[in-house]
């Protein structure tokens, strides 16, 4: 389990990223990012991925813009270099504290210390938390590569089955989140702690008062990427009062709208089962 | 440039420098150019936890680290631990609580635990737990090895000069 | 004690039969091992580099049947960095052969080559050697190697290997390797006949691996001056590797050293020879270089050696009264591709055989056992070996039984569980004493104690929680002396372990021993042993384990046979060595030998007038280097051998766990709220390091009953090649444990004690599954397969038409 041989380039910065990324190709190469390389890694030592180039955006973590995160005017941006745990710990507004706390499912410690927010996103992992968190909170991924910079909305950011919409030679430079969500929670179940999630459900309420006025509710390990079901929203924007009588129509409503996969590991069946539990244990969280 | 890199960084307060193809792991050139075999490599794909060191003070698996990614690191491994030969808190903790048996895991799970216990000092046993849920123990159980940490996180706490 | 002490950790009980006891035995004393293992510098065989060293690995079959049409070696021989490679044709090397004395009829003896020639017989088999200058260039070298297969029909189930239209061995049809049919005592069918109650349960456990944390190596190296091979390997077992490697290479014995180093945990899979040792060694002979070779995980998870998968048909016959009447076993284990030196492919049914009536007074039992060979890794004899899964196909007896006789579990097991001792079952095997029926009512009475019972049928009331516990009794065989192996025919019978004790000049002592520590605490317990026996400080005993040129000849470590044959060993070499002390110190007094005696403080006393002494150190110096003063029939030097052996039938552990699990209703999962185990090994040499075997072996136990599953497609396609899907629990999935001890001193170990080492991986699997079928008891469903899959769980408890 040791990685195929590759040629290895510093980046000192976005610039020189992009630059390395356009030459390496153009030579031949199949060059590829490296950042806090925790899902790339593994699949590089088992083989499973193989390029012939990386270029690293370690010295890059020198930029204070980076490494910050930031909140102003309803949006959070976090550099491309962010680690899961830098969020973890982060004092972070009400507005989006379930991003604190939805990192205790992302592994464990030593991957959140090193992983980072932009590298999860660019992976695409269907049930990736942070692939969930960017729909339910309108997360704008900004990418720079030859011709400049662009701004992916997440919702336009997942192809599936690791496709993601960020170019081979573009570099992801920040992740904003632009829909506060006081009331939001993510939960997800796994046979074991810290594993990937079979199914994981994030849901952002709209509370005026008691009642519900709309929301989001955001799914992974039910399609090949991670999915908004309007229908559950739906339920969440008829003006109900919060409760366990609403929480059972959203999930039922995210029952019916999917249509997982039988897989190698489990069954659709249960992955539809374990929606609706999670929708509503994700729900009375929210509401809490 | 698949040729070897000449790497500089700082491993248990020494300055080193090695010359290393892009693909050697952290993990390798710890064991095998810098011969700190202490560390252990269980799983090379992140899940064990048997080569977790601090990497600038943060615990992280050796195993999913490239060693060029480390340049002018500060890396610490459970050979840092103990003072000419006198057992750390830590390592004596364990001990007395049975925490080891083959202990292959052993000094994954003592760099982990002084990664938790330098950034939450205050936590509790299930907290605890939870953090050590991140590396894998064939032998024990984990009950001692949580009893070992969440004691050694006790008498951290009860020693603290109060500010 | 009582056991309400129980929830706040472990207690030790009082003993109840006057125990060997001394000052160190029976003390949680410092471990020897742990000042090295805690800084780092205990020395594991991936620890060691020589000069000049090569590392190797290995070109593996990516198809699980085939013919091998072509290996074509060229493009890896071109690889940077590689040095050589070589194929079967290219080392000519002689087969790994496992044998039973048995007749064709119950036997089929196979050939497991070092490296696969023409055949394939599962995904990750060997099929060449790659020696390159460092490991990175080594998979390159794999990579490059073509391979060209004729694929054939894939045996991976039980129903296609019986059927036999499909062969991994040609010369065994049917695939079975083994068929025994070890008893079928009188009365059985009348038993059924006249049954009030018969019970039909078909009990299932699936593939798993044992998992060391370090995986297998082996480090090789020529030593020309010693003309000698030298092995270093993490092995429990020295001396067969060296025999085997002997064999396959066709060179004497001599020239081949093995020693272990540090060892990252066994369980089993590393008590076979593996033929990647014997590879690794063979390419030394040519090259003249030492080569490393490191199993990595993948290999480790998908080509290492497996164990578990075995489905057992039982049929019990009971009376109204809930007295078993007799028992029917049909019992089938899927080996793998091949037969493991030097227990073969007939280890688990003969095991499974020989003690499935467990712990109950079983009158009349009949028994047929099989071992079928597949297009699966091969297994090894996993810690355990078979008595998880007949513990759980009799333990799932008993709550059925109890079910269809509206009685409690715990009371049928009362009323059929051994009480008097010696006793001597229907399968004709006598049973040491014990405390199967003490340990079932502390067991319960514990549970009872904390309201468990109580809050379960609370819950019941309420129906807001699916509260199950469950219960496992049973005892485990430990000291397997050679006699009781013998029993199973294998060619290579193992049973009888040596010890060497020298005493230096300074007094302090190296004690040999055949045995291989890999976790057991081997260098601290034996030490107190030797310490008690001697009356000197534990602190003044070093154990040497894992070198062949140390020891004439040892079985290693398994079975939980160290501290019942090992331990003696060590204790009889002890007592020799005491007694030449004795007979120097009389000499030297100008007494007679039966007036002096150890003084338990480091020297030898003259009894009638005490204030004569001589300690260790004055009769060593006298030993050793004044030799002309010693007594004329007394040779120079204080050294001690002795070998032990069990008689018999050998001597049983037991324990009773108990279990408490709640299924949740959401997902499935089962969480494990409460575990109690209540055990006796005889005397506790070392009270934590049996706390620690007790706990380990539970998890793995826990492990194999929820979580870890070696899983295959139709083609014998391993699909849990990672930790990823292999899922190995974490302490978030492993509850704490309390465990109390009775004490039923064994009568023939030298110590009295009887080996934990197995016990908890034992009883684990039975007492969650029953568990969890309590939780799930007003459902309907009953499991009797294991790992326990949350999706069965809440099928279940959904009653869900058709399955989730």
């Amino acid at each position: 389990m040791k990685p195929a041989a590759f040629t290895y380039h510093r980046a000192h910065d976005v610039a020189d990223a992009v630059a390395l990324l356009t030459d390496l190709a153009a030579a031949g190469e199949d060059p590829k990012v490296i950042a806090g390389g925790q899902s790339l890694m593994p699949m590089m030592n088992f083989r499973l991925a193989r390029p012939s180039a990386l270029v690293d955006l370690g010295p890059l973590r020198r930029m204070p813009s980076m490494t910050a995160i930031t909140e102003q005017d309803g949006t959070l941006t976090l550099g491309a270099l962010v680690t899961h745990h830098a969020v973890e710990t982060a004092d972070l507004s009400p507005a989006w504290a379930v991003l604190s706390s939805a990192m205790r499912w992302v592994g464990h410690l030593p991957i959140r210390s090193r992983g980072t927010v932009a590298g999860s996103l660019v992976h695409g992992d269907a049930t990736a938390e942070w692939c969930l968190l960017a729909l339910l909170l309108d997360a704008v991924v900004v990418a720079e590569g030859p011709s400049g910079r662009r701004e992916i909305p997440a919702g336009e950011l997942f192809h599936g089955f690791y496709a993601t919409a960020v170019d081979p030679d573009e570099v992801v430079v920040e992740v904003r989140f632009t829909r506060p969500a006081p009331h939001a929670a993510l939960c997800e179940f796994a046979r074991r702690h810290g594993d990937f999630a079979i199914v994981d459900a994030a849901v952002a309420l709209d509370l005026d008062g008691g009642a519900v006025t709309g929301g989001r509710v955001v799914l992974g390990g039910v399609a090949p990427a991670p999915v908004r079901v309007p229908e559950a929203e739906a339920v969440l924007a008829g003006g109900d009062q919060a409760g366990d009588a609403l929480w059972a129509a959203v999930a039922d409503a995210a029952d019916a709208a999917v249509d997982p996969p039988d897989d190698a590991t489990t069954t659709a069946a249960y992955r539809r089962r374990l929606t609706r539990t999670l929708v509503t244990d994700a729900c009375r969280e929210a509401a809490r | 440039m698949n040729d070897p890199h000449l790497l500089s960084l700082t491993v248990n307060g020494a300055e080193e420098e090695v010359v290393v193809e892009p693909r050697r792991t952290l993990a390798d050139v710890l064991r095998h150019d810098l011969r700190l075999t202490g560390t252990h490599v269980g799983c090379e794909h992140g899940v064990c936890g048997a080569c977790t060191v601090l990497l600038d003070g943060a615990p992280v698996r050796a195993c999913l680290v490239f060693a060029v990614q480390a340049e002018g690191a500060d890396v610490r491994t459970v050979e840092s631990l103990d003072a000419e030969g006198r057992l750390s808190d830590l390592q004596q903790a364990f001990s007395d609580h049975h925490g080891l048996q083959c202990g292959f895991c052993t000094p994954g799970f003592l760099m982990l635990a002084e990664g938790v216990l330098a950034e939450s000092p205050d936590a509790d046993r299930e907290e605890i737990r939870e953090a050590l849920s991140a590396n894998l123990c064939r032998c024990t159980g984990y009950q001692t090895i949580v009893d070992a940490v969440h004691a050694t996180a006790c008498a951290r706490r009860s020693q603290e000069v109060p500010s | 004690m009582t056991a309400t002490d129980l929830p706040t950790g472990t207690t030790a009980s009082e003993p109840r039969f006057e125990s060997r006891r001394g000052r160190w035995v029976g003390a949680s004393i410092p471990r020897h091992e742990d000042p090295r293992l805690l800084t780092g510098r205990g020395r594991f065989v991936d620890d060691i580099a020589l000069p000049g060293m090569l590392h190797a690995g290995f070109v593996r079959a990516t198809v699980a049947h085939a013919h091998v049409t072509g290996i074509d070696l060229t493009a890896t021989r071109a690889v940077e960095g590689v040095v050589a490679a070589y194929d079967a044709r290219d080392l000519a090397l002689g087969d790994i052969v496992a044998l039973l004395d048995r007749p064709a009829e119950e036997f089929t003896p196979t050939a497991m080559p070092i490296l696969a020639k023409d055949r394939i017989r599962f995904v990750g088999e060997p099929l060449a050697i790659v020696v390159a200058r460092d490991p990175y260039a080594v998979e390159d070298g794999i990579e490059a190697a073509v391979v060209s297969y004729d694929v054939l029909d894939a045996v991976v189930d039980e129903q296609t290997a019986l059927r036999g239209s499909a062969l991994v061995h040609d010369e065994a049809p049917g695939n079975v390797l083994l068929d025994v049919s070890m008893f079928d005592t009188p009365g059985v069918d009348e038993a059924f006949e006249d049954a009030d109650v018969a019970i039909e349960v078909t009990t299932h456990s699936g593939r798993q691996n044992a998992l060391p944390l370090e995986t297998r190596g082996v480090v090789a190296s020529w030593d020309a001056r010693d003309d000698q091979l030298l092995v270093q390997t993490c092995t429990q077992v020295p001396h067969q590797v060296r025999t085997l490697v002997a064999r396959c290479l066709d060179v004497p014995e001599r020239t081949v050293r093995v020693t272990v180093p540090d060892m990252g945990g066994g369980f089993g899979q590393k008590c076979v020879v593996g033929r990647e040792e014997v590879a690794v060694a063979a390419v030394v002979q040519r090259l003249h270089r030492p080569v490393k070779w490191i199993e990595d995980r993948r290999e480790a998870l998908t080509a290492g050696f497996l164990a578990r998968e075995q489905t057992y048909r039982t049929r019990a016959a009971f009376d109204a009264d809930g007295h078993i009447t007799a028992l029917d076993v049909d019992v089938v284990c899927d080996m793998g591709a091949y037969s493991c030196y030097p227990f073969t492919a007939g280890i688990e049914p003969l095991m499974a055989s020989a003690e499935m009536p467990s712990v109950y007074k079983v009158p009349a039992y009949r028994v047929r056992g099989r071992a079928l060979t597949s297009n699966k890794a091969p297994t090894a004899p996993y810690r355990g070996v078979s008595r998880p899964q007949y513990v759980m196909a009799i333990e799932r007896v008993m709550e059925r039984a109890a079910r269809e006789l509206g009685l409690d579990p715990v009371e049928v097991r009362r009323r059929n569980v051994i009480t008097e001792f010696p006793y001597t079952g229907v399968n004709a095997v006598t049973y040491d004493p014990g405390t199967y029926r003490e340990s079932l009512d502390l067991a319960e009475a514990t549970i009872r104690e904390e309201g468990w019972f109580a809050e379960r049928d609370r819950a019941d009331r309420e129906g807001d929680r699916h509260l199950g516990i469950g219960f496992c009794c049973f005892s485990e065989r430990t000291g397997y002396g050679s006699e009781a192996f013998a029993k199973r025919k294998m060619t290579v019978v193992p049973g009888f372990d040596l010890s060497e004790i020298r005493m230096d000049t300074t007094g302090a002592v190296v004690v040999t021993s055949g045995t291989m520590n890999h976790g057991q605490s081997h260098e601290t317990t034996f030490a107190q042993i030797v310490a008690d026996r001697l009356g000197i400080d534990v602190d003044r005993v070093k154990l040497r384990q894992g070198d062949t040129e140390r020891i004439a000849y040892g079985w290693g470590t398994f079975a939980s046979r160290s501290v019942t044959i090992g331990g003696s060993a060590v204790a009889l070499a002890s007592e020799r060595l005491g007694e030449l002390l004795c007979r120097i110190a009389a000499h030297l007094l100008e007494t007679r030998p039966e007036n002096v005696a150890l003084d338990g403080d480091g020297g030898v006393v003259q009894l009638d007038d005490p204030s004569r002494r001589l300690t260790y150190e004055e009769i060593a110096d006298v030993a050793y280097l004044r030799s002309h003063l010693l007594p004329k029939d007394v040779e120079p030097t204080l050294t001690a051998t002795a070998s032990f052996d069990v008689p018999g039938d050998g001597t049983f552990s037991n324990a009773t766990h108990a279990v408490v699990v709640e299924a949740d209703a959401g997902t499935g999962a089962i969480r494990i709220l409460r575990y109690v185990c209540v055990e006796d090994c005889g005397v506790v040499i070392h009270p934590q390091v049996v706390d620690g075997q007790c706990r380990g072996g539970i998890a793995q136990g826990i492990a194999g009953a929820l979580f870890e599953e070696v899983t295959y497609d139709a083609h014998g396609e391993p699909s849990a090649a990672s930790f990823i899907d292999y899922l190995v629990p974490t302490a978030t999935e492993i509850p704490d444990v309390s465990i109390s001890h009775l004490e039923t001193p064994c009568a023939f170990t030298e110590n009295g004690a009887k080996g934990a080492g197995e016990g908890g991986t034992i009883g684990a699997p039975a007492a969650v599954l029953n568990a969890v079928n309590d939780a799930l008891r007003h459902t309907g469903v009953e499991l009797d397969t294991t790992p326990i899959h949350p999706r069965t769980v809440l099928e279940a408890l959904e009653n869900t038409e058709g399955g989730l």
